[in-house]
């Protein structure tokens, strides 16, 4: 067995309202083990970004953290101090936030941001920075050169791969990554998911990657979980999740995805995703599920079972 | 008279000034550019492309938001900007737009219904409260949409599905021979897309309805459309029937961007690895003679920085502009 790096327990993150509270992330657990890639998917508003501010404790208010335990090697990252907490980002956890590649400083070169974060983690000469950053740039694919340029002088694609080569500037041991493909050109956009892949080769890393798009999801996870309305619906192997897909609504997810390649009969899903300041009662798919059992379904809720080694679902058919 | 084309566009051409501070320059977002649509059947013609391509100025273009630098736009044979004001009033009322962002296009004060009533209002369409409503509902209907659902709601209430749909319902009132269709989905969820697309289809098949059908998104274009323009830079590098085009791409180009669609499958997984440029290609390096593609193009010969190559008719529907098939 692996070891687990970061093990999500319970976790529960709320966005308080004039009325009530937005349960944005509610009851979450899932665990990410070393050297694995861990996809996050679902659509917006599912929670998948609030999840990954609340495990690196970056909620800011109306968010709240309301429970729950990120366990990170052992230690909860909701109860260490700001001090040591500050410490631990960067250095063993970093992050790829949502359209980085717009926040890159204007007015600083390439090199003057990628050696800030590493200073101030790292006691380094000038001459060792300087290689490292060009080492850095090279790993993404970029020329050294790239180093003595402003943000604006690069493409978007450019600028993701300077925000990557960031995210692996002080080795981290997990880096997660919140749409990082998401406004890029396709070829592009395959260049970066390739990338993503090269750091758990390089790095040894482990990364969770969070994105709606299923098809960048296939690609390149060894895992993946599929949000609803706040909750994991369901958890396992990419391979088998795909194949055979379990949760009514990761199967409606799966089979809503156009392909390039044959030309078959999509079918949406009806209706819309519940608003999450008041939440159906039981599954909160039961209003959009085609397999729905009336009197169980809308009265308890499922809870993530193991079904089958290594796949979780919450779904009262499958028990 | 019978042989016009719905749309037809010929060597249009669009130069946009660019004023930065350390350079003055021109930029050619659309490079003589001819295609056309046509009137006997409804079909739906994706325009596809990178950012950059030009795909969204031809839109706008056609829709008369911007005028061309040259080229014509023709409708049923009539240049657009030659049009009387009564013939431009009738364009206006055939050619409609749904945009990417079905957010923007309402007015957040106001309740949706009033984005349905103001085209009835301007256009004539109904003469009493009663056809008027009638006409709502049967749009709302061919849309997908119950009428309890939207009506009497403001856009935040809405999903942007039902956004997009009412968009789609406003556009069907004014019973459009073409929509043109910037982007509609790429902001809608996945589970919600599907039913968008298919609401496409239904106005093609039922009600005769064209699209162009603009987007960054190849596999839904394969989904939706008969026929593709897939753009580099401003120019159209090849042209045909979905089918033939997505299946066995002929441009260097569109095989390279085929081959980086990622396949929603674990088991079909990218076997060979891509190099992205270690620098940027910048506007200034830009080929102004030769084939655009040549500075990433994997088959390039000598001939391609030096001559660019026509659009040619290569197979019996087939248009590409390369070398290679010349």
């Amino acid at each position: 067995m692996p070891d687990t790096l970061l093990d999500v327990r319970n976790l529960i993150a709320y966005y308080m309202t004039p009325t009530a509270p937005v349960r944005a992330v509610d009851n979450v657990s899932f665990n990410v083990t070393e050297k694995e890639i861990l996809g996050i998917a679902g659509e917006s508003g599912c929670g998948k970004s609030t999840l990954a501010y609340s495990i690196l404790r970056l909620l800011k208010p109306p968010g709240y953290i309301r429970g729950g335990e990120v366990l990170f090697k052992g230690s909860d990252l909701l109860k260490i101090e700001e001090e040591e907490l500050r410490r631990i980002r960067w250095k063993h956890i970093s992050y790829i936030p949502q359209s980085s590649m717009n926040a890159l400083n204007p007015v600083m070169r390439i090199e003057e941001q990628i050696g800030d974060a590493i200073i101030n983690h790292e006691k380094i000469s000038k001459g060792e920075l300087r290689k490292r950053i060009e080492d850095l740039l090279v790993s993404v694919g970029l020329s050294p050169s790239v180093a003595h340029m402003y943000p604006h002088e690069l493409s978007g694609g450019m600028r993701q791969r300077v925000v990557i080569a960031m995210a692996m500037a002080l080795d981290p041991e997990l880096i997660i990554a919140d749409e990082p493909t998401t406004a890029l050109d396709v070829v592009v956009q395959r260049g970066i998911l390739q990338l993503l892949r090269d750091i758990r080769s390089k790095l040894k890393a482990s990364v969770i990657m969070i994105t709606h798009d299923m098809a960048a999801q296939a690609q390149i996870v060894d895992r993946l979980a599929i949000m609803y309305a706040g909750k994991i619906v369901e958890i396992g192997d990419a391979n088998d999740l795909f194949n055979d897909p379990l949760h009514p609504y990761s199967r409606a997810l799966i089979s809503a995805i156009p392909s390039i390649s044959e030309k078959k009969k999509l079918k949406g899903v009806p209706g819309f995703p519940p608003d999450l300041r008041s939440p159906p009662p039981g599954c909160r798919f039961y209003p959009r599920c085609p397999h729905r059992i009336p009197g169980k379904c809308n009265v308890d809720e499922p809870r993530l079972i193991e079904v089958k080694n290594d796949r979780l679902v919450a779904c009262h058919l499958y028990r | 008279m019978e042989n016009e084309n719905l749309i037809e566009v010929n060597h249009l051409t669009k130069v946009f000034a660019s004023r930065g501070v350390m350079s003055k320059g021109q930029i050619k977002a659309v490079d003589d550019v001819s295609f056309s649509m046509p009137q006997e059947k409804p079909t739906i013609l994706t325009l596809a492309g990178e950012s950059g391509s030009g795909k969204t100025t031809i839109a706008r273009l056609i829709l008369g938001f911007i005028k061309p630098t040259s080229g014509k736009i023709l409708y049923q044979g009539r240049d657009i900007w030659k049009m009387t004001k009564d013939e431009w009033v009738r364009y206006r009322k055939e050619v409609q737009a749904v945009f990417q962002d079905p957010y923007g296009a309402f007015n957040p004060l106001h309740k949706v219904d009033r984005v349905l009533t103001i085209p009835i209002r301007k256009f004539k369409l109904a003469n009493s409260e009663e056809e008027a409503t009638d006409l709502i509902s049967e749009a709302l209907g061919v849309v997908g949409l119950k009428t309890d659902e939207v009506l009497g709601k403001y856009p935040h209430q809405l999903s942007g599905g039902q956004r997009q749909r009412i968009m789609l319902a406003r556009a069907f009132l004014l019973k459009p021979k073409l929509i043109v269709a910037d982007e509609p989905v790429s902001m809608i969820d996945a589970s919600l897309r599907a039913s968008i697309l298919n609401v496409m289809l239904d106005l093609k098949s039922k009600f005769s309805i064209s699209f162009l059908y603009i987007t960054h998104d190849l596999s839904t274009a394969r989904y939706v459309s008969d026929n593709i323009i897939v753009m580099y830079l401003g120019s159209i590098m090849e042209m045909g029937p979905v089918d033939k085009v997505l299946v066995k791409p002929l441009h260097p180009y569109v095989k390279l961007l085929i081959d980086s669609v990622p396949v929603p499958d674990p088991e079909r997984r990218w076997k060979n690895r891509i190099e992205l440029p270690r620098i940027e290609i910048t506007s200034q390096s830009l080929q102004t003679r030769g084939c655009k593609f040549y500075p990433r193009c994997s088959q390039r010969m000598e001939k391609c920085s030096k001559e660019r190559p026509d659009l040619a008719n290569v197979e019996e529907d087939r248009w590409v502009a390369c070398h290679l098939y010349q």
